[in-house]
């Protein structure tokens, strides 16, 4: 049986190529083994780590995963909690007693009175049950609702390059700025500061995502938020 | 067939078909990804004078709720031809042809799509016909292919479909409008190049089982020329969007 492998770092793959021969290698992201071979799910790029094959996808709606943290809009109510809406088809909720570590009293209060319809939540994905039932935990700081700032959509799959490497990007963006930023793994930012200061930011993510592909990036950034300061 | 309006005489004059292509020849096909910047996935295809524009939205929350599948994806395929595609008016909105051609499209997509992991949701494809000359169905499944992938829905395989047929007694690949027309076979088809699985397979006419057995063949090579094509236009568009890792 021979073991093959027919792609290198960073390449380019479409659905169906033929990644790997041989149960030498290990699928992982969007790589999937049928037979004896490896093969590409999704358009993404390659990264080998030894034995294992990923697929990092270049488009794409978010799925949500265990320990992922999103911004969410909430979207309605429950009897003991809101349903929230993020870009993506899943439906998350948001419970009562994961808003805050003290005891939310119904009896005395409504369920108005924390979120309404509109607000957006900073939060972490605690658990996705089988049946596709999504839960979200906004106990621990820094999770919390988001109060006042500008939400900006990015697609999930430039969020990487927002952060930068070791979060290095987003800092630049922090430091210059002087606002507060937050990241959603789901492919929202919110951004509180200045009027002026939001402006600016959101214009510089927005040129991250457009220009991700190229190099010197985090100097225009700089240049662009340093701009008449 | 000479007993047909405007049928001209001859199909192939001097081993030629009328646009002066080989009996084993496609017409030239071009594909352009990313063209519908409000969908999450499209694609225009030119095969020829044959143009189909594609966009794929989704996965997304089933409406109405009554086509939820707990199960698998809903795969809502819409096939439409626009009124200004043919010589003749076409009346717009769906007829029964093309409600027919949207359900044919569907059942041959769907064995490429990990359908399963779309449980609860639903796939849109819309595809409209801007231009048409003969083969509309198979160039709307490789634009749909094609915008599927650039919606980052996981995928099997590609999609690769062709249209051939008989025309004056020889088989040839790829029909245009007068060989469709007035020709005695047309047999669309779909494969997944990977397994060479055919998930369409449609013929009008009578061919015998060595000619029917020489068209798939022919077309199951066509195809993998198509997947090459597709592959292209996919890895152009996300090639530039990466440069700087690839450098």
């Amino acid at each position: 049986m021979g073991e093959k492998i027919h792609i290198k770092d960073k390449d380019i793959v479409v659905p169906g190529a033929l990644l790997a021969e041989g149960l030498e290698y290990l699928p992982s992201g969007r790589a999937f083994r049928d037979g004896e071979n490896i093969y590409a799910a999704t358009i993404g790029l390659i990264s080998v780590k030894g034995r294992v094959i990923k697929v990092i996808p270049l488009a794409g709606k978010y799925s949500p995963k265990r320990g992922d943290v999103i911004i969410a809009k909430i979207n309605g109510f429950g009897k003991f909690g809101w349903n929230l809406e993020i870009d993506s088809p899943y439906k998350i909720d948001l419970n009562v007693g994961e808003i805050s570590m003290n005891y939310v009293d119904l009896k005395n209060s409504k369920l108005a009175d924390y979120f309404k319809i509109g607000d957006y939540v900073f939060g972490e994905i605690t658990d996705i049950s089988e049946s596709g039932y999504i839960s979200l935990s906004a106990k621990r700081r820094p999770y919390r609702k988001l109060l006042g700032g500008n939400i900006i959509k990015v697609g999930p799959t430039k969020i990487p390059r927002i952060i930068g490497k070791q979060g290095s990007m987003i800092k630049t963006l922090k430091d210059l700025s002087g606002c507060e930023i937050l990241i959603g793994q789901n492919g929202l930012a919110w951004i509180k500061g200045d009027a002026e200061k939001e402006a600016k930011v959101a214009k510089a993510i927005k040129l991250i995502e457009k220009e991700s592909h190229l190099s010197g990036l985090t100097e225009k950034v700089k240049a662009m938020l340093e701009e008449k300061n | 067939m000479g007993s047909k309006v405007g049928a001209p005489e001859k199909l192939i004059v001097n081993g030629k078909r009328l646009d002066g292509r080989k009996a084993n020849e496609m017409r030239e096909m071009e594909i352009e990804v990313g063209v519908i910047p409000n969908a999450d996935g499209s694609a225009i295809v030119t095969l020829g004078g044959t143009k189909v524009i594609c966009s794929v939205y989704g996965p997304k929350e089933v409406l109405p709720r009554r086509n939820l599948d707990t199960e698998q994806a809903f795969l809502n395929c819409v096939y439409g031809m626009a009124s200004f595609s043919t010589s003749e008016r076409v009346r717009p909105g769906p007829n029964r042809r093309s409600t027919e051609i949207s359900k044919v499209i569907a059942d041959a997509l769907a064995p490429a799509i990990f359908m399963e992991r779309y449980a609860g949701m639903e796939i849109t494809v819309i595809m409209e016909i801007i231009n048409a000359n003969a083969g509309t169905r198979t160039a709307a499944i490789n634009a749909a292919s094609v915008a599927l992938a650039d919606a980052g829905i996981e995928m099997r395989d590609l999609v690769c479909s062709i249209a051939s047929g008989k025309a004056d007694g020889t088989l040839m690949l790829d029909l245009f409008e007068p060989e469709d027309n007035f020709g005695e076979v047309d047999m669309p088809i779909a494969i997944l190049p990977r397994t060479k699985e055919i998930t369409l397979l449609q013929m009008d006419g009578i061919l015998t089982k060595a000619e029917s057995k020489k068209l798939i063949d022919m077309s199951i090579k066509a195809c993998e020329e198509i997947y090459e094509i597709q592959k292209k236009a996919l890895q152009k568009k996300y090639a530039t969007e990466t440069q700087q890792e690839t450098e």
